[in-house]
Formats: structure tokens, C-alpha cells, sequence
């Protein structure tokens, strides 16, 4: 039996090496697990479009929203079908420099200086570009005292910084560290590591002041499941995620473990910095989206649409 | 049992060719099912909007600019390789070198290769830390990651157009009219410009009609080495696909008609050039 799993851009390895440990926790090997790799947007499209799904693993809820409302593949309440709002892991968005960060880039506010080239992909398209620019803006927000027409200047700001707008999160790491385009690339935190796991002694990872508490969710397709007889595998994954087991393997791709054992067993390489999240500062993803990245939204007027 | 003769004579017009109406048919099934539905589909989808949304979606100041980024830069690849695919065609057809089969074979690379792959290799060649980028670099001219980058994604995957529908006309019109030019005593200039260049401007306006469709089009060499960014470096197809991914589909077919459109009249218009050239000579 296959499992299909359509997931966003950095979990090629981490999905990788969950399959093996999923075959194997199940006594049978039977059973694969397939896994798709894009930009969230465009895997959540696809996957509303009519691929052949059986869970997705995206970056943010709101792709999986997107799902639940357009093609109604899954209830509407999805999330709160898992514990920790469906999401086994964390993650963060970090800033990946060249060695000796030779610009002295510590904090949000040295990206939005004249000269520094800012490496992040387009908010549109790309899941972890636009929890790095909700990062920024609450930055931006809580140094200026909570005034939007100063935040979005912030941001507009940040966002003059950037010579190369790719798609999705992967390609911007390869124009950051193999085109060497940019000083800093706004990074999920597990492609930073993974970046100097690639290339030692290249790159160093600045932790900013503050950044966003992401939660990259997963649900399974009940439609799609149920039609295709897969539902007990399906929950059997999910439900597996969140084991002791596969937590540590999470962590040592550098995903955030929710398991508090895992995670201080694991304390050193993720340190500890504020993290906003999107339910507290900007009031859920649908209406982050709708404000932010919807057509005529906050991002659309940043670049003059 | 009739024979084949005596239904021609009894009145109805009939091509001597069989198989007339079988073909036809086919063609128009064929047709209709593999483009003019699709296309259909594509131009009812932006009237789901309402019409002074469909007017401000593709008025947009960045809708705009991708358009004329794509129109402009794949107009200007076009031109370059008519220009250095006459070149070729005619190294090619004229001369006889050694490996003159193997760069033959080369021509058709971009037509082969997955444009992907393309936009991969010109990004790590044209890079800042690329050998031709980094060359370039101290001039000061920068080509991935700005518009340019477009252009040369462009010339690159439009170039066999343009050498490949030259190519059989130069080498069907041959030396003759070339030597009995020279016994008349034109000069060589006048030899090109005079004789061998109005035999080819169809040929080389269909070429380059081909070449600016192919251009207009491309998405996937491109988006590795332009840039993408909003108003400058933003090409209309990648614009359709941020569109879809914010399932903005009526947006996108928006934009998708008014490249059909611009494609079509820029085609109609090369056509009639081309009829008029050819009717010229």
C-alpha cells in the first residue's frame, strides 16, 4: 500500500527519513510512504486541483484552510483533529549569513539598511517566506510602538533590500549559498542548518531578537482516504509523528520537537529567542492572509500592484 | 458498383485526392478537442469577474509591466536571433567544415532540453560567481537576477526557430542566382541585399514569428534567472502562476487571455508582413 504524502519545500530529508521509521514501527513492509515536494501554495493547489493525496504536511494552515474550503476534502475544523494545532513540530525563521557576517547583521533592523542584499522568496508563493515576513512585521511592530503606516515603511523597506524574489524556500537557499546573490537569506531555521551541514565553514546562523513561532500542520484528506481505503495507514502516520521516536528524528533534521524531552535533549541547537505567534499578534491565518497576501493585500501594496 | 470515373462526372467537385472528407474530420476533431476547447475554457474563465475587476486586473500597473517585459524583451530575442540564426543557417548550408554535422546537431539542444535544465545552466554561468557572470561582473554588467537575464533565457530557447525555418530556403535557392548575380557585376553587398536577402525575409519573418511566440511563452528557463521581481524583472507567465497559487483562477486566465491576444495580433500582423514579402518577390 502507498501513502501519499504532498508536503512543502524543506521536508525532503525529514520525510525521507520518517518513512523508513513509519515502515518499520508498523511490522510491515507493505506499506510506502510517497512524498511530493514544493511550495506550499502550489502543493495546496495541486492537491486542490486533483492530486492523489492522502495526508498533507504544509507550512501553514492556511494552505490546508484552502483545501478545506475550496474542494472540501476535509472538515473545516481540521485542526483541531490533532493535538498542538496538528502540528507535531516547529519551526522558526533564522537569518543564514556568510562567514564572519562581514555586514554585522544581528537584528531585523541592520536588513533594512542601504547595501544589504536580503535573500527570501515571494510571500505569495512560498510558505516560509511568509511566516519570515509576519516575523519582520511583528519586529517591526513592537519597535515602533504598534503603528502600521511605520511598519509596513519596515517592511517595504526590507523588501527594497531583495534582489531575487524565487518561488519557494528551497530556491532561494540555492541562490543565497550557490549563486552567492545577497548578504543574509531569511531562512527556515531547519534549512540553516542543513545549509551548513551542506557546506561547513560558509555560513553562520544569526538568531534576530525575535521571531515567529511556526507551525507547519498536517491533516489527512478524509475524501480522498476514504475513497481510496488508506484512512487507518493515514491516521496511523499522523498519529506516529508524534511519537518519541519520530520526534527525535524531527529534531536531528532540526525541526523543533513538541515531545519536552526531545526538545531539552535537543536544547543546544535550538536556542531559545521570543516567538510571536500568528493566533496571538495577527489574529489566525485566514485573517493574516486575507490583510497580508490576499490580491490587493498589505504585501501587493508594498510592491505598488 | 459504380466506377470511381463516372461519380466524378455526375456534377459534384471532388479533389482527385482520396481521403478528403476522412482527413478533414479528423483535423477538425482533433482541433477541437486538443485546442479550441481548451482555449474556450480559457477565455470564459475571466468573465466570472465582474467586468471593472477583469479591467483592473489586467490594468494593473504590475500586470502591465510583466506584459511588457514579455512582449518586449521576447520581440527583442526574436530580432537578435533572426539576426545570428541567418548567421548560422547560412555557415551551415554554404560551407562545408569538418564537425559541421555535430554543430548541426547542436542547434536543436534548446528545442531538447528540458527548460528547467536551461535556466539552471545559463543562472550558474551568468551568476555573479559564474565564469561568464563573473567576467562581466568587472564591467560592471550584471545579467542574471535582472531583466536582461529574460532576454538571454529568451534568445537562448528561441534560437533553432529562427535556423531551422532558414535554413531549407537558403539552401533550396542555392548558388546560381548568386553567381549569375556576380556575372551581371553586382558587388557582394548588393549580392546579399539585392538577391539573397528578399528570397529569405519570409523565411526569416516566419522564423522570427515562431521564435517570438516560443519567447513570449516561456516560463520555466526564465524564472531561474530573471529575478522575479515585481515591476522589474516579473515575466506575465510567472504572474499567472502566482495568480493560481493564491487560487485567483478567473485572475490568471485574465492575464492568460490578454497573452493570447497580444500573441495573436503580433502573429496576424509578422503573417501579413510575411505574405507581403512573399508576394514581393
Amino acid at each position: 500500500m502507498t501513502l501519499v504524502n504532498v508536503s512543502y519545500d524543506p521536508t525532503r530529508e525529514l520525510y525521507q527519513h520518517l518513512a523508513s521509521a513509519f515502515a518499520k514501527s508498523l511490522k510491515a513492509d507493505n506499506v510506502t510512504l510517497r512524498t511530493s515536494n514544493s511550495g506550499s501554495g502550489s502543493q495546496a493547489r495541486a492537491v486542490i486541483d486533483g492530486q492523489q493525496a492522502d495526508v498533507v504536511t504544509l507550512a501553514l494552515a492556511a494552505d490546508i484552510d484552502a483545501i478545506a474550503r475550496t474542494a472540501k476534502l476535509l472538515p473545516a475544523d481540521w485542526q483541531k483533529r490533532l493535538p498542538q494545532n496538528s502540528s507535531p513540530y516547529t519551526s522558526t525563521i533564522v537569518f543564514l549569513v556568510r562567514k564572519g557576517n562581514p555586514k554585522g547583521l544581528r537584528d531585523w533592523n541592520d536588513l533594512v539598511k542601504p547595501g544589504v542584499g536580503v535573500i527570501t522568496p515571494n510571500p505569495k508563493t512560498s510558505g516560509g517566506a511568509r511566516w519570515a515576513y509576519l516575523a519582520a512585521w511583528s519586529y517591526a511592530g513592537k519597535q515602533l510602538g504598534a503603528n502600521d503606516g511605520k511598519t509596513r515603511d519596515f517592511v517595504g523597506r526590507l523588501y527594497k533590500n531583495v534582489p531575487v524574489l524565487d518561488s519557494g524556500a528551497r530556491g532561494s537557499t540555492v541562490t543565497f549559498t550557490k549563486r552567492a546573490i545577497g548578504d543574509v537569506l531569511l531562512s527556515w531555521e531547519n534549512e540553516a542548518h542543513l545549509a551548513l551541514k551542506e557546506a561547513p565553514g560558509q555560513f553562520e546562523i544569526v538568531y534576530p531578537s525575535r521571531s515567529i513561532l511556526a507551525e507547519p500542520p498536517v491533516a489527512l484528506l478524509d475524501r480522498n482516504v476514504d475513497r481510496r481505503g488508506t484512512r487507518a495507514v493515514a491516521e496511523a502516520f499522523l498519529k506516529f509523528l508524534y511519537t518519541p521516536e519520530a520526534q527525535e528524528i524531527q529534531a536531528r533534521d532540526f525541526f523543533r520537537p513538541r515531545d519536552p524531552k526531545v526538545l531539552a535533549k535537543y536544547s543546544k541547537q535550538f536556542p531559545r529567542i521570543e516567538l510571536t505567534t500568528v493566533d496571538s499578534e495577527f489574529g489566525g491565518w485566514e485573517k493574516a492572509q486575507a490583510t497580508h497576501f490576499a490580491d490587493k493585500g498589505v504585501f501587493d501594496r508594498i510592491f505598488g500592484k | 458498383m459504380s466506377a470511381p470515373g463516372i461519380s466524378l462526372a455526375a456534377g459534384r467537385a471532388r479533389s482527385v485526392l482520396p481521403g478528403f472528407r476522412l482527413s478533414l474530420g479528423f483535423t477538425l476533431v482533433y482541433l477541437a478537442s486538443l485546442v479550441l476547447i481548451p482555449l474556450v475554457a480559457l477565455l470564459l474563465r475571466p468573465f466570472e469577474l465582474p467586468l471593472p475587476e477583469l479591467w483592473d486586473a489586467i490594468t494593473a500597473p504590475r500586470v502591465l509591466s510583466a506584459l511588457r517585459l514579455s512582449f518586449g524583451m521576447a520581440l527583442a530575442a526574436a530580432l537578435i536571433d533572426a539576426v545570428f540564426g541567418l548567421i548560422i543557417a547560412w555557415v551551415l548550408v554554404r560551407y562545408r567544415f569538418p564537425g559541421k554535422a555535430l554543430l548541426d546537431a547542436v542547434i536543436d539542444l534548446p528545442f531538447a532540453l528540458p527548460t528547467a535544465v536551461a535556466g539552471i545552466a545559463l543562472s550558474t554561468l551568468y551568476a555573479p560567481n559564474g565564469w561568464l557572470g563573473s567576467a562581466l561582473m568587472e564591467y560592471g554588467i550584471r545579467v542574471a537576477y535582472t531583466p536582461w537575464g529574460v532576454l538571454v533565457a529568451m534568445v537562448f530557447i528561441a534560437l533553432p526557430f529562427t535556423v531551422r525555418t532558414i535554413q531549407p530556403v537558403l539552401a533550396e535557392l542555392g548558388r546560381d542566382s548568386e553567381e549569375a548575380a556576380a556575372t551581371l557585376g553586382a558587388t557582394r553587398l548588393q549580392i546579399i541585399g539585392r538577391v539573397v536577402l528578399p528570397a529569405l525575409l519570409p523565411a526569416i519573418l516566419t522564423g522570427v514569428a515562431l521564435a517570438f511566440a516560443r519567447a513570449a511563452g516561456e516560463y520555466g528557463s526564465i524564472i531561474f534567472i530573471a529575478g522575479n521581481l515585481p515591476n522589474i524583472s516579473e515575466i506575465a507567465p510567472l504572474l499567472i502562476v502566482i495568480n493560481l497559487e493564491q487560487y485567483d483562477y478567473a485572475g490568471a486566465a485574465a492575464v492568460g487571455v490578454v497573452m493570447l491576444g497580444a500573441s495573436f495580433i503580433m502573429l496576424l500582423a509578422l503573417n501579413a508582413l510575411q505574405s507581403w514579402a512573399a508576394k514581393r518577390r
